[in-house]
């Protein structure tokens, strides 16, 4: 069943973004944004976007592919598709969507885009404002365990407990993540760097994490266009072809109130093997890391999860200098990520990814060829990706 | 055993208040906290213990659950203590602690709930702890929360 793969037979050729924005800060509605990235991801491929036949999101984006499909005029919609799932864990299971739908000839050129404006809707931050709560959410809530944070810090507490990993490996995360903000235009934390010391003073949110080991909340859109090899091969753009992909998580991850059997998790173990395989490389081959931090503690374990550094040797491996696209053995969240360039719900990271391969990255790693995405740890599902460059193929 | 109950609550009023679920499926064990009864739910077929409750046994697929009261002694599995406030409720409130709990009587689930006593205390995981029935009687429809505290208090 060697045909069974996604290896090789998708690329990405087109990238969008618009001004990426603080909460609330943008002027446009939420689907002008999402419009915004789509034209220029279409400009970036050098395609109109009447060309497009299908679109894939994640997370309940609120841009209908239908309305978007009537709003551009495109000549006929033939892939609708939404990854179940809430959080930024569906961000590469949309990658695998667009390419599966590719890849079997339900369509021909998808565009992967996620849009928010949380000025305009609801914060992800703050607890339910309704009186009442039922179901799982009742189990919880009335606790006060409310927001993303609190849902994973008590994940990250186990964490900690059970390997010996140290909340140091937090704050290097951080920190590298807002020094590769600092070169990066687009990023909102571009002229507010981080500190030690600033890191170590910074307000605690809920143990174990503090202010900067938190995403930020932003408004603003992105987009990709991919479409076969085949015809990646005679377009603008150098291409970024898809190795591999998986979404999903393990056994029994979503049991309510926190009764996941394998608690101390990320989500990623029973993914990070099938992405190797299908991609046919391991974590030895990657050249640099996209890695969703909703949280810091979320990244440190993704890192373990898909092989980088164990447990025993994680406080060692996961350093400042070790996370830095100029010196560092594994480059992280080269664009500033969700930590310091923007909450796009990690697609901005998969963008930043596909950039690495094309050498367009504000912290450009040295002939980047393997290009690694982790989406939405702690979650359910979550995703990953590999993107190559045309000699890995 | 002596069940311990209570009526001065650990967090403000105002938070979203429990409500049994519509589809009935958890109505026992709202119900039993109400009576100072912590109820779990169990597959009458295999036996196994699930949490939080679902219409079929995970383990044997049988749709034939029950409900068995257990004692209420858990010891800490994870904690994490709140500081943001996230909630108009909790603006000028302070730090608390939520405690996730693991039942060793009941199959090792877990259930999440306040660690009462002093919230900036040092919190051990593995700290045997015991069930408190916190009943709020003057809500505005009445409820009652099952939180924990520590059998050798800090």
């Amino acid at each position: 069943m060697t045909d069974r793969t996604l290896r090789g037979k998708v690329a990405v050729v087109g990238l969008g973004e618009t001004t990426y924005y603080k909460r609330g800060g943008s002027d446009d509605p939420e689907f002008v944004l999402a419009l915004k990235a789509i034209l220029a991801a279409c400009e970036d491929a050098g395609i109109s976007p009447r060309d497009i036949d299908g679109f894939s999101s994640f997370s309940n984006d609120r841009s209908d592919p239908s309305r978007l499909s009537a709003a551009l005029g495109m000549r006929e919609l033939k892939f609708a598709n939404m990854q179940w799932g809430g959080g930024g864990g569906g961000g590469s299971g949309a990658v695998a969507n667009a390419a599966a739908a590719i890849a079997t000839g339900v369509a021909d050129c998808v565009v992967v885009f996620r849009a928010l404006a949380q000025g305009q809707f609801a914060r992800f931050g703050q607890g339910s404002k309704s009186s009442g709560v039922s179901g799982d959410g009742a189990y919880t809530v009335p606790y006060g365990m409310m927001s993303p944070a609190q849902m994973f810090a008590m994940r990250c507490t186990r964490h900690l407990h059970e390997t010996g990993v140290t909340r140091d490996t937090y704050k290097a995360i951080s920190l590298a993540t807002y020094e590769h903000a600092q070169n990066n235009p687009r990023a909102v934390m571009q002229g507010r760097p981080l500190t030690p010391d600033k890191y170590d003073e910074a307000r605690w949110i809920v143990e174990p994490y503090q202010l900067f080991d938190c995403c930020m909340e932003n408004d603003g859109a992105a987009a990709m266009v991919l479409v076969s090899a085949e015809k990646a091969k005679d377009m603008k753009q150098a291409p970024a072809y898809l190795l591999g992909a998986t979404a999903g998580s393990e056994y029994r991850n979503a049991a309510p109130s926190h009764n996941a059997p394998l608690y101390a998790t990320s989500s990623f173990t029973s993914l990070a093997p099938r992405l190797y395989e299908m991609a046919g490389v391991g974590p030895q081959d990657v050249d640099v890391l996209q890695s969703y931090e909703n949280f810091t503690g979320g990244v440190v374990m993704s890192i373990i999860e898909h092989g980088f550094c164990s447990h025993e040797e994680a406080n060692d491996f996961i350093s400042y200098d070790n996370l830095l696209a100029a010196t560092g053995k594994l480059p992280l969240n080269t664009s500033g990520g969700n930590l310091a360039e923007c909450y796009m719900h990690g697609l901005e990271l998969i963008v930043e990814a596909v950039r690495q391969i094309r050498g367009e990255s504000p912290n450009q790693v040295a002939n980047a060829k393997v290009s690694m995405v982790t989406s939405g740890p702690m979650v359910t599902p979550v995703s990953n990706c590999i993107f190559g460059s045309q000699e890995t193929l | 055993m002596s069940n311990s109950t209570k009526t001065n609550a650990y967090l403000p009023e105002g938070l979203p208040s429990p409500m049994p679920s519509r589809d009935g499926l958890d109505t026992v064990y709202w119900q039993g906290l109400e009576e100072n009864k912590l109820m779990i739910q169990r597959c009458n077929g295999c036996q196994n213990w699930q949490w939080g409750p679902e219409w079929i046994c995970h383990a044997c697929h049988s749709f034939d659950l029950g409900w068995a009261e257990v004692k209420g002694e858990g010891v800490i599995y994870s904690w994490e203590r709140a500081w943001h406030p996230v909630h108009p409720a909790l603006q000028e409130h302070g730090p608390y602690i939520v405690v996730l709990v693991e039942l060793p009587e009941a199959g090792n689930i877990r259930m999440v709930g306040n660690l009462l006593g002093d919230p900036e205390q040092d919190i051990v995981i593995g700290s045997p702890v015991t069930v408190v029935f916190e009943h709020h009687p003057d809500a505005k429809v009445p409820f009652t929360l099952a939180q924990w505290q520590l059998n050798t208090p800090s």
